[in-house]
């Protein structure tokens, strides 16, 4: 069978995908927590925008982010879900605060046993995106665990700092997706 | 990679649509202008998120019925339903559908849809079900007007209802739109003629008399492909 087509989320998917957020009456099964306080490992801030070819943050991009938990592994249930505050994915628009940022409080995800460094995957779409785009965020400080990725191999290594998370001076995680232009983000046939 | 790690098929470019499409003039500063790099890992075979009925609310998959304040809704009432398989023809089970769309009269409760066009007060236009064990789904909701957008002069959307699919792997995600038999607009709609012309049939749902519900609600079947794990496994690279 040919797979359906792919189209654009439209500029309108926010009281469907992430309604709470947006303050309307329906509940979100995922929003920007993606782990509790309470959940083990060293609690992050991830802070972003997300930019057009025209230079201009985007109001209507919806980010999906997906990670494993402080030992490197994937949620695999609910029940271990509540146990401990991990939701393993999250869901936040660009649409909910004036600056256009996105906002995900999370843990920092341990490497992976099959020498992945900590990341965090990505899935993008926005008005006027006709296919979901597929990116990694891996963290700038672990570096020595990135000479060993399987991923980031593929990756020229005058892009690969599109990829990378910075920690300012107030300890927030920073990562903007560029579009298009000189400093566009890697985008990856997943 | 375990040497039981599925391997997902690859996106059919052939059947999705270029990212840049000009006609869909939104598209020209929002693709990506240098090629995706391909992974050759088990990236794409990554599970999706863990999620379970308990997160589905009894009323979730009726549009018709989530948002009543002091009414029902305006508007033709609509079954559509369908499965959700692989492109190996099996069936994706429990797995997540979600939808949103316009009103009857054409208008989005987003509060940036400035249509002149009435919001309903018993019509919020979302919903959500899981498949069944046979990756069947049903929906029930009031078919979505069409609506005027500036994309190009006197440019309306075809009838549509969006919909946002999760399926088994990080790969298989897909996010697109249904579109309604007989739409003299699709013939003139940007977006959905950015898919490849062999494909845009498949986002067209097909009316059925047998899903029809007498004295009730008009039925249409829309049946969803997503990416799957090959038929055949590939052999574990050393």
């Amino acid at each position: 069978m040919r797979q359906t087509p792919s189209q654009t989320v439209g500029p309108y998917f926010a009281y469907g995908l992430v309604p709470a957020q947006y303050g309307y009456e329906l509940s979100s099964l995922w929003g920007s927590e993606i782990a509790e306080a309470r959940t083990p490992g060293e609690p992050i801030m991830l802070m972003g925008r997300v930019f057009d070819g025209s230079g201009e943050a985007v109001f209507d991009a919806l980010i999906e982010i997906q990670q494993a938990d402080a030992q490197g592994r994937h949620l695999h249930s609910l029940e271990q879900s509540r146990l401990t505050g991990f939701r393993g994915f999250g869901r936040m628009g660009t649409g909910t605060r004036d600056d256009r940022c996105f906002v995900f409080r999370t843990i920092k995800p341990g490497a992976s046993a099959d020498g992945h460094a900590p990341h965090l995957d990505v899935i993008l779409t926005l008005r006027g995106l006709l296919n979901h785009l597929y990116t990694r965020i891996y963290f700038e400080e672990d570096a020595a665990q990135q000479a060993l990725d399987p991923v980031l191999a593929q990756v020229p290594q005058a892009r690969r700092a599109t990829l990378m998370a910075r920690r300012d001076e107030c300890g927030i995680h920073r990562f903007d997706i560029h579009l298009q232009g000189p400093a566009e983000t890697v985008f990856f046939d997943v | 990679m375990s040497e039981h790690t599925p391997r997902l098929s690859p996106r059919d470019w052939a059947s999705h649509p270029p990212s840049l499409s000009p006609g869909y003039a939104s598209s020209v500063l929002r693709s990506p202008t240098q090629p995706l790099i391909p992974i050759a890992t088990s990236l794409a075979e990554l599970a999706q998120p863990v999620y379970g009925h308990e997160m589905i609310g009894a009323l979730d998959h009726d549009l018709t019925r989530n948002a009543v304040r002091n009414g029902a809704p305006l508007g033709e009432r609509i079954i559509v339903a369908g499965r959700v398989l692989d492109d190996s023809h099996r069936p994706v089970p429990h797995t997540l559908v979600e939808v949103w769309q316009a009103n009857a009269a054409g208008r989005y409760i987003h509060r940036i849809d400035q249509h002149d066009a009435p919001l309903d007060p018993n019509f919020l236009g979302a919903g959500r079900t899981l498949t069944d064990a046979q990756g069947r789904y049903r929906l029930l909701t009031i078919k979505p007007g069409a609506y005027p957008w500036g994309n190009h002069p006197n440019a309306w959307r075809p009838q549509h209802i969006h919909f946002s699919l999760l399926g088994a792997h990080f790969g298989s995600r897909l996010v697109t739109q249904m579109y309604f038999p007989g739409d003299p607009l699709l013939a003139l709609d940007p977006i959905y003629n950015s898919a490849p012309a062999e494909a845009r049939a498949r986002m067209v749902a097909q009316f059925s008399i047998d899903l029809t519900e007498e004295g009730f609600a008009l039925g249409y079947v829309f049946d969803i492909v997503l990416r799957g794990a090959q038929a055949t496994p590939m052999e574990t690279s050393r």
